[in-house]
């Protein structure tokens, strides 16, 4: 059966909100109840039926509404899109696998169809017919990034690989958590995890780096990172900061439930076959307070890694001004009882 | 000295001397100058006679170093009257740059950030430059939201010299666009920016 998509907002009227199915597969993201960076790279194979890790690339009942609100940020600031000369290959790259796999496991909603560069893909959702020719740029009314990402969720980034480092060459980021592809661009591994607390202290991106170096085509991995936003805002960008940041003064006792919402990106990472460059994906799935108490274990276990988060990783996340707010407002559906190991519901 | 730890941020290692190039472009800015002197004492005889120095006095004028780099008897020596016009020329000359030409700049990281980018978009790697980080602590800052660059910021927060936010100067640094990060700082609560304080003077 195919999903059924919603008429959503991600901005001013703010109609954004998971069905109950969205929040039974919500890729909740703490296996215990406190909260420490670490190593978090496991292999992207296929998770239980139905949740967000069913499929390598996963689509959900958001998408249109997503890929509406890309639109309107790509609209107001194209830089969010950008492309160092030399990642064309890798662009290419990536329409393939997304191509390939959302054709693969929504054959209802899209499909491919190749002849050899030649190619056609049908997008049912979006009302997309598009023929072109594979590594032709001409043939694609956008460059081949833009083309696909603005019909796939996610943000996306795309790493050159050079004297032993990675370096963000390209990227299209429209739902970030606070930071500018525009400033990154061109940075190594380290540089633009620069503003991070703790991390590199304990040598988390060291070891990471190390390890994507090494990844092998067709073995992906995954990692989830998390973030709280207030309001189901998209475009928390650096760049509009300055129009946004009041909404985390926002917050009082009563509203908790609706406007905080816990962020959780499903970041995905694959070698691409012909520019040897990975794609990182930072999928983000958002969910409000009231939502999340609707599974009791979660309740409880927000409420317990958020009153033991250390302060500079709570400051680093944006959550100081509301994080007592929330934490009292979740005490009520916190126990004590304990809470059973893994991220699902129990 | 500038603050230590920013991971972001070049590290400028100190001007020694590379005795194998065949050629050597230094680029220098006001107290830079001393940094070259200091060089100076360590290099083989014949190397300031296969050097070219690109000078901007700036600020150091009054010390009148050109006569000391003068002394120095270098292949040729080109004053400047302001950075934008060093880096003019470093950009012709970078174009007609020869395998073995060694590049050194030294002087505030506004200047050396700007010397790098040039070498950047020459296609030269960065790592093969030699830095010297020598007077202001000062930076050179890309605000976030308008994406201008505000020159010489020696204090945090600092007022965007195009669209007048306070920025809160990040220590985030970016190469390619020779610049801090700056921060909108009161953008939570507006009005709320705390006073200027001088911490790169
Ligand atoms: C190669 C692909 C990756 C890209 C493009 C990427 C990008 C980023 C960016 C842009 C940030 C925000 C930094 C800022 O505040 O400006 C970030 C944060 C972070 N990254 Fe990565 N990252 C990658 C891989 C990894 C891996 C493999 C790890 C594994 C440990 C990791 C760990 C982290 C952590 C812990 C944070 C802080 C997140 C938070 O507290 O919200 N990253 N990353």
């Amino acid at each position: 059966m195919g999903l059924i998509f919603k008429d959503e907002t991600f901005r001013d009227d703010f109609t954004f909100s998971n069905s109950p199915a969205a929040i039974r597969r919500f890729p909740f993201p703490f296996h215990e109840d406190r909260y420490m960076y670490t190593v978090n790279i496991e292999p992207h194979i296929p998770g239980p039926k139905g949740s967000a890790f069913e499929f390598p690339i996963d689509i959900d009942e958001h998408y249109l509404s997503d890929m509406r609100d890309r639109a309107i940020t790509l609209a107001q600031d194209p830089l969010r899109c950008q492309s160092l000369p030399h990642m064309l290959t890798a662009e290419w790259d990536l329409v393939e696998l997304l191509m390939t796999s959302m054709s693969d496991h929504y054959p209802e909603h899209f499909t491919l169809t190749r002849e050899g560069d030649d190619w056609h893909w049908i997008n049912r959702p979006m009302g997309i017919d598009q023929t072109f020719v594979f590594g032709d740029v001409a043939t694609l009314p956008y460059r081949p990034m833009e083309y696909i990402t603005r019909q796939c969720q996610g943000d996306f980034c795309l790493l050159d690989q050079r004297d032993g480092d990675l370096w963000m060459d390209s990227g299209i980021v429209t739902s970030q958590a606070d930071w500018s592809l525009d400033f990154d661009v061109g940075m190594s591994f380290k540089e633009w995890h620069a503003p991070v607390p703790m991390a590199h202290e304990v040598g988390v991106f060291d070891r990471a780096l190390k390890f994507l170096l090494n990844m092998q085509q067709g073995k992906p991995v995954r990692r989830l990172n998390w973030t709280m936003t207030i309001n189901p805002r998209l475009d928390t960008s650096p760049e509009n900061y300055h129009k946004w940041g009041t909404d985390r003064t926002t917050v009082t006792p009563e509203n908790v439930g609706d406007k905080v919402h816990l962020r959780v990106e499903l970041q995905g990472l694959w070698r691409l076959p012909r520019s040897n460059a990975i794609v990182f994906s930072i999928r983000a799935y958002l969910i409000k307070m009231d939502e999340l108490v609707t599974v009791p274990k979660w309740g409880r276990r927000l409420h317990r890694v958020l009153k033991t988060l250390p302060d500079v990783i709570a400051d680093y996340k944006g959550t100081t001004r509301y994080r007592q707010t929330t934490i009292d407002w979740l005490a009520k559906f916190d126990d004590g009882a304990p809470t059973s190991k893994g991220c699902w519901p129990d | 000295m500038l603050s230590p730890g920013i991971i972001s941020r070049p590290v400028y290692e100190g001007l020694e001397p590379d005795v194998r190039a065949r050629h050597n472009l230094i680029i220098a800015e006001g107290e830079g100058a001393s940094a070259i002197l200091d060089l100076a004492k360590k290099t083989p005889q014949d190397f300031f006679a296969k050097t070219t120095l690109l000078y901007c006095p700036a600020g150091s004028a009054p010390k009148n170093y050109e006569n000391q780099l003068q002394a120095l008897q270098p292949k040729a020596l080109w004053t400047f009257p302001t950075p934008a016009t060093v880096m003019f020329r470093l950009k012709g000359v970078l174009q007609t740059a020869t395998m073995g030409t060694r590049l050194y700049v030294t002087g505030t990281e506004p200047f050396i950030g700007l010397a790098l980018k040039e070498a950047l978009e020459a296609g030269i790697d960065h790592k093969s430059l030699i830095t010297e980080h020598r007077g202001s602590a000062k930076r050179r800052v890309q605000c976030v939201h308008c994406k201008g660059f505000t020159e010489d910021v020696t204090t945090n927060p600092a007022k965007c010299s195009h669209c007048g936010l306070t920025l809160l100067v990040r220590d985030h640094y970016s190469r390619r666009l020779a610049a801090f990060q700056g921060v909108c700082i009161d953008a939570e609560v507006p009005g709320d920016a705390p006073a200027p304080e001088e911490i790169f003077p």
